[in-house]
């Protein structure tokens, strides 16, 4: 696995900041997948389940309030983190209604907003599958400045989830990850917050050049 | 922002008044250190929003690395929500507090 971003040239169709990446059709495969499973965590929009009872009101949805209490999923915490109270601040109980209100009124937007970047990263991989000189197979995804975007957040998000089910806390177990024994549970999962890593890390040599 | 001078009226039987913080007193955005995000990757955003030059943002990088949290940014209490928000949405772990 070795597909990494590439810039497009200004006059490319993209526009100016596009880039490029090949994908064989286990990459694409592994990647959409891995979205849809983000996809999933995050929700529907409008924030955690049974907050809007299931109603297709569009109006209730838009004055749904979201939840004060941070998810109990280490995967969604780290996505939904609070707004007050970090480490080594105080957390008192002012603090505390400080962080639910924030969270009451932002969480559902932000919640919104990573799942349109993931459902775009999903359409960008599904038009090559279906563009592709053979159908099912790889491809290459372009993209313009607003797609790389998209896909760098989405990127982002992805190691922050994959990394917290791989349970990295710090520098060091981060680093063990590379040496992890073939027969470990753990090590498919690792493998892909790598290879996710190496690709975020070419996105973001194309948008820094 | 609020400058308007507030006239609280106050009764004999209230006891000292309460500490009100004082709107000079400015807040600001901490980021804090995380094993996963890129190092390139906070720099770039570091760069895109707050719009640092680049030894800038790579310098407030290297303070959350290498101290646990930098502070990114500072103002009111409003202008720091919205830039904890932001980093929030790029997926960076930030809080804001009272400037001490």
């Amino acid at each position: 696995m070795a597909a990494r971003f590439e810039p497009l040239p200004d006059d490319a169709g993209e526009g100016r900041g596009g880039a490029a990446l090949a994908l064989d059709p286990a990459e694409l495969s592994i990647l959409r997948s891995l979205v849809v499973q983000l996809l999933e965590l995050v929700g529907p929009a409008g924030g955690a389940a049974g907050a809007t009872d299931g109603g297709a009101d569009p109006l209730e949805a838009l004055f749904a309030e979201g939840p004060t209490e941070p998810p109990s999923d280490p995967a969604l915490a780290r996505l939904f983190p609070d707004a007050y109270g970090g480490p080594g601040e105080s957390s008192d109980e002012e603090t505390r209604r400080w962080a639910a209100e924030f969270r009451r009124f932002t969480e559902p937007d932000l919640r919104t907003r990573k799942r349109e970047d993931g459902l775009a990263v999903v359409r960008s991989l599904d038009a090559v599958a279906a563009d592709g000189p053979v159908p099912g197979g790889g491809g290459v995804v372009r993209l313009d400045a607003e797609g790389c975007r998209r896909w760098l957040g989405t990127l982002n998000d992805l190691r922050l989830a994959v990394g917290a089910r791989l349970g990295i806390e710090d520098d060091e177990t981060s680093d063990r990850l590379i040496s992890l024994p073939d027969g470990d549970p753990r090590k498919p999962m690792a493998m892909a917050y790598l290879w996710l890593g190496l690709l975020q890390e070419s996105l973001l040599e194309t948008l820094m050049t | 922002m609020s400058a308007i001078p507030l006239e609280v009226e106050r009764t004999e039987s209230e006891g000292a008044p309460a500490e009100v913080p004082s709107p000079e007193v400015p807040w600001v955005t901490v980021v804090h250190n995380d094993p996963v995000n890129l190092m390139s990757y906070v720099t770039y955003v570091f760069q895109t929003y707050f719009g640092y030059p680049k030894d800038k943002a790579k310098r407030l990088m290297l303070d959350v690395h290498h101290k646990g949290r930098a502070v990114v940014s500072s103002g009111s209490r409003e202008e720091m929500e919205r830039d904890v928000q932001a980093m929030h949405g790029y997926g960076l772990w930030a809080t804001l507090q009272r400037d001490r």
